[in-house]
């Protein structure tokens, strides 16, 4: 049975805690560069793409599409069978790691440049992780009860 | 080095000094480096060479947004700096580089983001790719794949094939560790370690060593082997976490040390005999051949599968049967070097007839990293 305790839990840094925080409030957080615009992750207090120095915190929309991943095979404490590894790209822009959940861990059902959307999962008192699963979950389950 | 050669036209400290609990160290390598950056009146994307002890230089250059063609991460305590000075010289008199950045930060009171356990659930891969169950290389190396066969398509059987030439190769050579001949279903009915990998897909896991002993070249016509000589290198890196590549479907690590090397060695693609691509994982060879200039881009999955880098193709590879048959103790590229200068010295088990030129092309870290050294055994 997966024990979710088995997964490493991040620790936040000054220049990441707003990402941290964001998610445990349910928001996917980016940085733009005050200056050239350029929408960055992950986090640091400086543009990567122009250097400078003045940046803001943006609220993503937690959309995104698979970009690519694996199917890991090798048992893991954390997880029940295979899992996927996923890359996902978001629509600001920036690609993230994470898990493809809520969906069938098959070639089938994870297609490339599919469209997902984050959900957040407490894992402790400071720490949401956020995940992705297939955006046509989220639509099927706004009518009522959806998830498993 | 030459005296008066080089010169340091930017320094600065942290703009804080002291207690600095709101900064990890990374940012503290991170802010010191723009503020001497500012202080040299340069831009980020002025700086190609990049030199560091406490944090790697890949996580340092990725971090600034730096695509250097030249890095030093010699640690060894608190005179590193000094080192990275004095090989910064050496490489900028020799072209490696032209405008180098040396960076130090370090946590030591507030202990932020700093090495150890602690450090590395606090560094960036440790917040933002460590959750999500990642198991080694198998589990990483393999991402950007699905992509690159999605934008090229490239199929499985392709991919196996990879496999079925290098085993081809490993059975001409006794010291290889497998050497019975494969097919491809063999290699897509193996075990699977992470989808779409198999077991035959992945590098082997076996103990060994190896060691270079390098002169001048003057002196090298005193020894008793036959001199093999380094006509051209390059070296970078791109990022320390996978899913930050910049693009999925191709290293800029390989591409910049490639450029450079074959730009120093003055040769063209059809200059050379003989290829090594430290194969960690069956993709390698694919990514290795286009970002090296030897295939157009989606080309290279064909070009294998004529039989190009095959026992007399017209550009063999991975001659000892490479990282996926021969051996693969975790950093190979030695043994990738080693085969290279069997083929220049003319004793390779599987030797290529009249080679003259040999490239040798590593990657470090998952797409990491990237260091390639032309051979030749005819001084240019
Ligand atoms: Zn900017």
């Amino acid at each position: 049975m997966a024990d979710k305790s088995k997964i490493p839990l991040p620790q936040p840094t000054p220049e990441t805690q707003h990402f941290w925080d964001g998610a445990k409030a349910g928001e996917l957080r980016l940085q733009q560069c005050n200056d050239c615009s350029a929408v960055y992750f992950p986090p640091r207090p400086f543009c990567p793409t122009c250097g400078h120095r003045e940046v803001s915190v943006i609220r993503a929309s937690g959309k995104g599409k698979l970009y690519s991943y694996i199917i890991n095979h090798r048992p893991h404490p954390a997880f029940d069978g295979p899992y996927s590894i996923a890359v996902v790209e978001l629509d600001e822009g920036p690609r993230m790691m994470t898990n493809i959940v809520n969906t069938p861990q098959a070639p089938e059902s994870l297609t490339l440049d599919m469209p997902v959307v984050v959900t957040f999962e407490s894992m402790s008192d400071d720490i949401s992780l956020p995940y992705f699963e297939p955006a046509a979950n989220q639509s099927a389950s706004a009518n009522g009860e959806g998830k498993s | 080095m030459k005296p008066g050669s080089v010169a340091i036209v930017g320094a600065a400290e942290t703009t804080e000094l002291g207690k600095i609990p709101g900064m990890s160290q990374i940012q503290l390598h991170a802010d010191a480096a723009l503020n001497a950056i500012a202080d040299a009146g340069l831009k980020i994307t002025d700086i190609d060479g990049v030199a560091t002890a406490g944090e790697s230089p890949t996580a340092i250059a990725h971090y600034l947004g730096i695509t250097p063609k030249w890095v030093d991460g010699t640690a060894v305590g608190g005179c590193s700096f000094m080192l990275h000075v004095r090989h910064a010289a050496a490489a900028i008199n020799e072209g490696l580089c032209e405008t180098v950045l040396i960076t130090h930060g370090e946590s030591g009171r507030s202990g932020v983001g700093r090495g150890g356990f602690r450090g590395a659930a606090a560094s960036l891969q440790g917040q933002f790719e460590a959750p999500y169950g990642i198991m080694g290389p198998p589990s990483l190396f393999t991402i950007p794949f699905l992509r690159y066969m999605k934008e090229t398509g490239m199929t499985l059987e392709q991919l196996a094939m990879v496999s079925v030439v290098q085993r081809e190769w490993a059975a001409l050579n006794p010291r290889a560790s497998f050497r019975d001949p494969l097919t491809i279903d063999d290699v897509l009915n193996e075990r699977m370690i992470a989808w779409p990998f198999t077991k035959l897909q992945c590098c082997l896991v076996t103990d060994g060593g190896g060691a270079l002993i390098l002169t001048s070249a003057e002196r090298a016509q005193d020894f008793p082997q036959k001199p093999v000589y380094i006509i051209g290198t390059g070296e970078s890196v791109e990022t320390p976490m996978i899913s930050q590549m910049e693009d999925f479907t191709t290293s800029k690590a390989f591409r910049v040390s490639g450029a450079k090397a074959f730009a120093e060695a003055g040769i063209s693609h059809d200059d050379v005999d003989h290829l090594m691509i430290y194969d960690a994982f069956a993709h390698l060879p694919i990514y290795g051949l286009e970002d090296l200039g030897f295939c157009e881009r989606g080309e290279a999955a064909d070009f294998i599968w004529e039989r190009n880098t095959a026992i007399g193709g017209k550009l063999p590879v991975n001659t000892n049967g490479g990282g996926l048959s021969y051996m693969h103790s975790g950093m190979y590229g030695m043994y990738a070097l080693q085969e290279s200068v069997r083929q220049m010295r003319g004793t390779a088990p599987a030797q290529v007839e009249g080679a003259k030129i040999s490239v040798c092309h590593g990657v470090g870290g998952m797409f990491a990293a990237s260091g390639t050294v032309i051979m030749s055994n005819e001084q240019p």
